[in-house]
């Protein structure tokens, strides 16, 4: 069934009672042509694009638990392309441009917003880096606008521009950036891959992997062995834990990487702003609760769940840049694993076995890059080569020393 | 998370600073580029327990090599880095 105002006009002459569901909770088969493991956005994507591009529809989604339960469920939602470095940026503005046509393309409503994120800065030197990333971005084709203090200011007024220590000097604005809805990104995708015959399989953890020689030719699963040609990962958090199933080591360290919601507020933000100088950004939910976060904990974690001081960090970052949020109340926090990577930014590639390919290391950014993860693993899955978007990906970069540093931390994974 | 420091006591998470698994060890000089690769990028980033290192920085600055379980957070083991790690190695 298409959706649209007037299957909506029909189901609510019937009492809604018609609605068919909206994808296949499939049972596994005995093979298929690609395995993709993790039914998070990143793996759903993988799998529409590669029956809706590449024509291979013998396709299962596995998933350990329901779609979307992952990281998906935990992160803070923001979708941007404000890179400086040639092998991001193209990707993920690739990814924005799919962003702006995913409502129509997947026929459900993801409800991005672009809102906007703002990158405030607080120095001369800050505001000069700005300066050239802005270039960089305009550069390769996304958009860009160095904000002086005033059109900040008339912005975002509730800012403290009186703050001592982090003087707001302007800010670099991305104004097609901006929000989508986590569980309707799963759900679209989900709907979409079903609808041309992928067949995702819930409850479903993969336990082992049948090696023959240099490749895989089963994964054992709790719900049985199922053969298979090619098998893609797409678990970020837990890549490493995959890998090692294949015997494989891989340039990644788990993280946990907390999130928050304040109670709800009337509308009070209409963009979102990032506090880099003092780890914390916010934006406003459609609910009304402020979804805010900061950085990584910082030590390896498995837990999904994060330690107190790093709720105080964040909580101190918030009030600091907004004073007027002293009084709000903290709804809930969570935490998510992500895959920290050596030089903070992702590997799309095969991994050294002849039918093995990893999508992972998303560092704390991977909602964002949903649609052109999707779209560049289903085509290096495929083809058996990476598309010219994710050819920096490449997991051999940590042996040539191509790397892919944004910050210039170093290989330091809790400094990305 | 609390870590008991051999020379200070109980002390909470934020005068610690964690560097990562204790494990790989620093190559020979000698060492081909694969063991260097390895050294400075590859990690085994295991779900369970894992040695890793933390340094007291707003304590005492001693290295310690504490084993901790990644899925529960639960630290196991609290020891010195110079006695479990034989010669000084970088990550200083």
């Amino acid at each position: 069934m298409r959706y649209s105002v007037w299957s909506l006009i029909r189901q609510g002459l019937v009492g809604n009672r018609g609605w068919p569901e909206a994808w296949r909770d499939a049972a596994p088969k005995d093979r298929y042509d690609v395995i993709v493991i993790g039914g998070g956005g990143h793996g759903l994507a993988t799998a529409y694009y590669l029956a809706a591009l590449h024509g291979i529809t013998k396709v299962a989604v596995l998933e350990k638990g329901w779609i979307g339960g992952g990281n998906t469920g935990r992160n803070t939602t923001i979708v941007r392309s404000n890179y400086l470095l040639p092998g991001n940026e193209p990707f993920y503005e690739h990814s924005l441009r799919l962003w702006e046509g995913l409502s129509a393309e997947l026929d459900f409503n993801v409800m991005f917003s672009q809102r906007g994120v703002l990158n405030l800065c607080h120095s001369d030197a800050q505001r000069d880096a700005f300066a050239r990333r802005g270039n960089a971005m305009l550069m390769m084709g996304a958009d860009a606008e160095l904000l002086d203090r005033e059109a900040v200011r008339a912005m975002v007024p509730g800012l403290d521009f009186a703050n001592a220590r982090f003087p707001i000097t302007g800010g670099l604005l991305q104004r097609r950036a901006g929000t989508a809805r986590h569980d309707a990104v799963v759900w679209g995708y989900a709907r979409a891959a079903s609808a041309l015959g992928v067949d995702i399989v819930q409850n479903c953890e993969v336990t082992g992997m049948v090696r023959d020689g240099d490749r895989i030719s089963a994964v054992e699963t709790t719900r049985g062995t199922i053969r298979v040609d090619k098998v893609g990962l797409a678990v970020a958090g837990n890549s490493s834990r995959l890998a090692a199933m294949a015997g494989l080591r891989l340039p990644i360290e788990s993280h946990v990487l907390q999130a928050f919601v304040s109670e709800g507020l009337k509308p009070w933000l209409d963009t979102v702003v990032t506090f880099g100088a003092g780890h914390f950004y916010v934006s406003q939910s459609d609910k009304g609760g402020l979804v805010f976060g900061g950085d990584i904990d910082g030590y390896n974690s498995y837990a999904q769940r994060g330690n107190l001081p790093t709720v105080e960090h964040v909580a101190a970052g918030a009030v600091a840049l907004f004073p007027a949020l002293g009084r709000v109340r903290i709804l809930r926090s969570w935490g998510g694993l992500v895959d920290m990577t050596m030089d903070g930014s992702p590997i799309i590639d095969r991994l050294p076995l002849a039918n093995l390919y990893l999508n992972g290391g998303w560092c704390y950014g991977g909602f964002k890059a949903t649609p052109a993860s999707g779209w560049c693993f289903a085509y290096t899955l495929a083809r058996d080569e990476p598309h010219e978007l994710n050819a920096a990906y490449r997991l051999d970069r940590f042996a040539t020393g191509h790397l892919i540093d944004e910050r210039g931390a170093g290989p330091q994974p809790g400094w990305h | 998370m609390r870590i008991t420091c051999p020379h200070c006591g109980s002390r909470g998470l934020t005068e610690f600073s964690q560097q990562g698994d204790a494990s790989p060890l620093r190559p020979d000089d000698g060492a081909g580029e694969a063991a260097w690769v390895d050294f400075v990028h590859f990690r085994d980033n295991p779900r369970g327990e894992h040695r890793e290192l933390w340094q007291h920085v707003l304590g005492c600055r001693t290295w310690l090599v504490v084993t901790r379980d990644t899925a529960t957070h639960a630290i196991l083991r609290v020891e010195p880095a110079a006695d479990v790690r034989g010669r000084p190695r970088g990550r200083t």
